[in-house]
């Protein structure tokens, strides 16, 4: 359901204004969503004043700079600090991407940071992916097969094998699914670009041998069809790839396969 | 959602912080002339059935159609009626699979708000 405003418990207020670094000259400002799940208050937005001639130039790393000089409750989640894990999505400058590959002087100004869009938050810049991650399991992300298992393993030609580019290098970090505005309105039935990329990932395996249980599976008015090429999927892939895309031909098949 | 709903966790802020981008807002555009067209076919069949009714009638629909107001919707309602067919025709090109690329899409995006404004223009000239 299309609902523009947030629900009471979700409005943000504002919050603190943190004291700028002694002694630092060149200083910029971060506007970061804060969410404290004891307090019960609503979440914040507060403002934090980094030292930039002492941070690092990505978005990670200032934000792991005021969790250990300015406020140690900062909280969010990060691991590879290259853009392989996945963790650190998050809504940077209005859009979602990774903080430890998002440079920062690609942002003009003050940096706002928000959790990925229209999710629970569990606190701070951490949103609850529960239902994400059950999403992507309902479409079967695993090899399905029928006949019996080959003596040495289940070969791929060349030509097959480059099918999957631009499919297997999704590393589920949500930042497609929750730009999307059909997944604001309708997440709870409607798959979202990330889930259908992978689905499109093991239709189009050629080893894998459950293509037509795969579509039918997302023969369903909500589970596909509620993509309208909006293509903020697209536009907003911190990886490069393009989930609209791999919808797109999903679709086809499914009309492919009747006509 | 799953398992969520236990807790009363708040609900990160969406549309009002996500950057409007070329994307969003054409989408956003094409539902909104949709619906506008709709509109608009409704009042020109008002302005038909006034026409079948009496003169006097049509007089006054006639009236409310070529006041300021009235040529004002009709001519959002032509841009909207251009706007929403070449985009209808942008998005049968992705259907078939083709121009889904972030640069051929961007490409085509501004092509159609070009075109809605060029085909406005001309349209005004060849009626006038």
């Amino acid at each position: 359901m299309v609902e523009l405003t947030l629900p009471k418990n979700s409005r943000m207020t504002v919050g603190k204004t943190w004291p700028k670094p002694a002694g630092a000259k060149n200083t910029r400002a971060f506007k970061i969503y804060r969410y404290d799940p004891d307090s019960g208050a609503n979440p914040r937005v507060d403002t934090y004043f980094v030292d930039m001639d002492t941070c690092g130039p990505m978005v990670l790393d200032a934000l792991i700079k005021i969790k250990t000089d300015i406020d140690p409750t900062l909280t969010f989640r990060r691991s590879c600090r290259e853009g392989i894990c996945g963790s650190c999505a998050m809504n940077i400058d209005g859009i979602n991407t990774l903080a430890c590959i998002y440079g920062l002087d690609e942002v003009k100004g003050e940096v706002k940071i928000y959790p990925l869009p229209h999710m629970p938050v569990v606190k701070d810049l951490v949103p609850d992916l529960t239902h994400f991650y059950a999403q992507h399991a309902s479409i079967m992300p695993w090899l399905e097969t029928k006949t019996n298992r080959p003596a040495k393993e289940w070969r791929q030609s060349i030509e097959d094998r480059k099918k999957l580019d631009g499919l297997y290098e999704c590393v589920m970090c949500a930042s497609c699914s929750t730009s999307c505005p059909s997944y604001w309105w309708n997440s709870d039935r409607y798959l979202g670009p990330a889930a259908l990329l992978h689905a499109y990932r093991w239709i189009i395996d050629s080893r894998d041998e459950a293509t037509g249980e795969r579509l039918d599976d997302l023969q369903d008015p909500f589970k596909l069809y509620r993509c309208h090429t909006i293509m903020n999927c697209t536009k907003t892939c911190p990886k490069g790839l393009n989930p609209a895309k791999a919808i797109a031909e999903i679709k086809k098949m499914m009309v492919e396969r009747v006509v | 959602m799953a398992d969520t709903g236990q807790i009363d966790r708040p609900l990160s802020p969406h549309i009002a912080i996500y950057r409007k981008q070329l994307t969003s807002v054409i989408s956003i555009f094409h539902r909104l002339t949709g619906i506008g067209l709709a509109a608009t076919a409704i009042l020109i069949v008002w302005w038909f059935l006034a026409a079948a009714t009496s003169p006097a009638y049509f007089d006054f629909i006639d009236g409310l159609m070529t006041s300021w107001l009235g040529l004002l919707v009709l001519l959002v309602s032509l841009w909207a009626f251009w706007f929403h067919f070449f985009n209808g025709i942008r998005h049968l090109r992705w259907d078939s699979g083709k121009g889904l690329s972030m640069e051929e899409s961007t490409r085509s995006g501004w092509r159609i708000v070009i075109f809605s404004v060029v085909f406005t223009t001309a349209s005004i000239y060849l009626v006038i």
